[in-house]
């Protein structure tokens, strides 16, 4: 069953076009990554997804009771305050606001769904811990956990092993796969197309030229090579 | 020290100085981790230009001041978050331009006697009992506001692109914030006046990020050393017969200090 599906999407700004045309459809379960060169328009399409950017023409429609506000988006590193003075606690709580609507406070439900995604990426622990005293790993893992809080069915990530070390990075997909794998999460991760070892994803969806187009990542690897 | 208490002015300094101190300390922790901290010096010598041009026209000042301050409020924490125009120099150009329109104004008004030092430096002593029943209905509606939009601040304060992802109308809690803001400023100019009102907006959480590392302990601990700072500037003002409104930012000052030292200690 399609969880995602672009039709003939155009995205720009003003007379600036950046993407002219993605087309593609996601499976639930999928695990897409999206490549293409610096500026080929990637955080433009996934912004696109979220409903952060409204398409110029073409649509984007969700399945399966997804709506915009049910996807859990992992930002570039580089966008929350690293010396931010907040708990994990209080930032993962944050992922629940798109299930609050005009309620105020979170309810018990919603701390018990928080301490469920800290348990799923094995940092419970560090539920009181301040975030501006964790490892980039960490951190990394507290915003995931936040994005897990927010959806049940896609995750949506932006460059997430940038300034990651090597052994972060593959601890960091590993449990991307274990999500993918054994929640059935759907995943959509920009990453570099440098390395055959980021392109851990069952698809790959290429920006080239302002269009996007999906195939599967053996079938990817094989014409690029 | 009792004694002092026993006149009316001083009741009626202690109460609006209470709330606005809260006040202040609220939005400040937002305004600071946004790095928006010179919005309040920006907003405030607005203030002075709105309050002068009302005195000068005859009008109440707080029916033009804050209308003003609000749509000011709004634009500058727009301003500052476009990445194209420079927030500091449009901060910075509103903060001349409103002090240049505000003294032009005082000064071609003939007939017109205004106390340039009470909008400059803050008059807290002289607030009537009518200042403090609307300081303390609007101060209601700020701390009601904040906490209802207590989760979407810290939410919008730390990442707003993912925010707006989970359904935050960011705009509409930025326009919220900045409605709260306008009026802390408003009300914080009787108190310090357009030159030290952003210190009280600024120093509270300033000194309570020294020790805390959860954004709830440092709003409560902003709030508890801000009304502190206040309670001991105004004793110690009427004790000294020093300016209050200095005598509150000196106060603020020195918990800075005692914070950032506590804080050193707690790391080592």
């Amino acid at each position: 069953m399609s969880i995602l599906v672009a039709k003939k999407v155009k995205i720009g700004f003003g007379e600036n076009v950046i993407i002219k045309d993605a087309s593609f459809s996601l499976d639930e379960g999928d695990f897409a990554c999206v490549v293409g060169t610096n500026g080929s328009g990637k955080s433009t399409l996934i912004k696109a997804i979220l409903g952060l950017i409204k398409p110029m023409s073409g649509t984007i429609e969700y399945g399966d009771g997804l709506t915009q506000t049910t996807i859990g988006y992992l930002p570039q590193e580089t966008r929350p305050d690293a010396n931010f003075p907040a708990t994990v606690e209080e930032i993962v709580l944050s992922g629940c606001l798109g299930h609050m609507k005009m309620r105020p406070f979170y309810c018990h439900k919603e701390h018990e769904h928080v301490r469920e995604s800290l348990r799923t990426l094995g940092i419970d622990e560090l539920a009181k811990a301040s975030f501006m005293k964790l490892s980039g790993g960490q951190k990394q893992k507290v915003l995931l956990a936040r994005s897990l809080s927010a959806t049940k069915k896609l995750l949506i990530l932006d460059e997430p092993s940038n300034n990651l070390d090597y052994k972060s990075r593959k601890d960091f997909y590993k449990t991307l796969k274990k999500l993918n794998s054994e929640q059935g999460l759907t995943i959509i991760m920009i990453t570099h197309d440098l390395d055959a070892d980021d392109l851990i994803g069952n698809k790959v969806i290429a920006i080239s030229d302002g269009v996007a187009k999906i195939a599967a990542t053996a079938e990817y690897l094989e014409g690029r090579a | 020290m009792v004694e002092m208490f026993s006149y009316p002015f001083m009741q009626r300094a202690m109460l609006v100085g209470l709330m606005i101190s809260i006040c202040a300390a609220l939005v400040g922790v937002s305004l600071v981790l946004r790095r928006n901290s010179m919005i309040g010096d920006g907003l405030s010598h607005t203030a002075f230009s709105a309050f002068a041009i009302a005195t000068v026209l005859g009008v109440a000042p707080l029916y033009i001041a804050l209308p003003v301050v609000i749509i000011a409020s709004f634009f500058v924490l727009r301003l500052s978050q476009n990445k194209r125009i420079h927030g500091d120099a449009a901060i910075a150009v509103l903060s001349a331009s409103s002090l240049a329109i505000g003294t032009m104004a005082i000064s071609v008004s003939k007939g017109v006697n205004i106390d340039l030092n009470s909008y400059l430096f803050g008059s807290i002593l002289a607030v009537s009992w009518t200042d403090v029943i609307l300081s303390g209905f609007l101060a209601l509606i700020v701390v009601a506001l904040y906490l209802f939009a207590y989760h979407r601040i810290f939410a919008i304060t730390f990442d707003e692109e993912f925010a707006k992802s989970v359904g935050v109308k960011t705009g509409l809690y930025d326009a919220i914030f900045a409605a709260i803001c306008s009026v802390v400023i408003v009300l914080g100019m009787r108190l310090l006046g357009s030159l030290l009102i952003s210190s009280l907006i600024i120093f509270p959480t300033l000194s309570a990020m020294r020790l805390c590392n959860s954004f709830k302990k440092i709003i409560m601990a902003s709030v508890i050393i801000s009304i502190l700072a206040f309670v001991a500037g105004l004793m110690m003002s009427y004790s000294l017969a020093t300016p209050t409104g200095a005598t509150v930012v000196i106060m603020n000052l020195v918990a800075f200090i005692i914070c950032y030292l506590l804080g050193k200690i707690q790391k080592s």
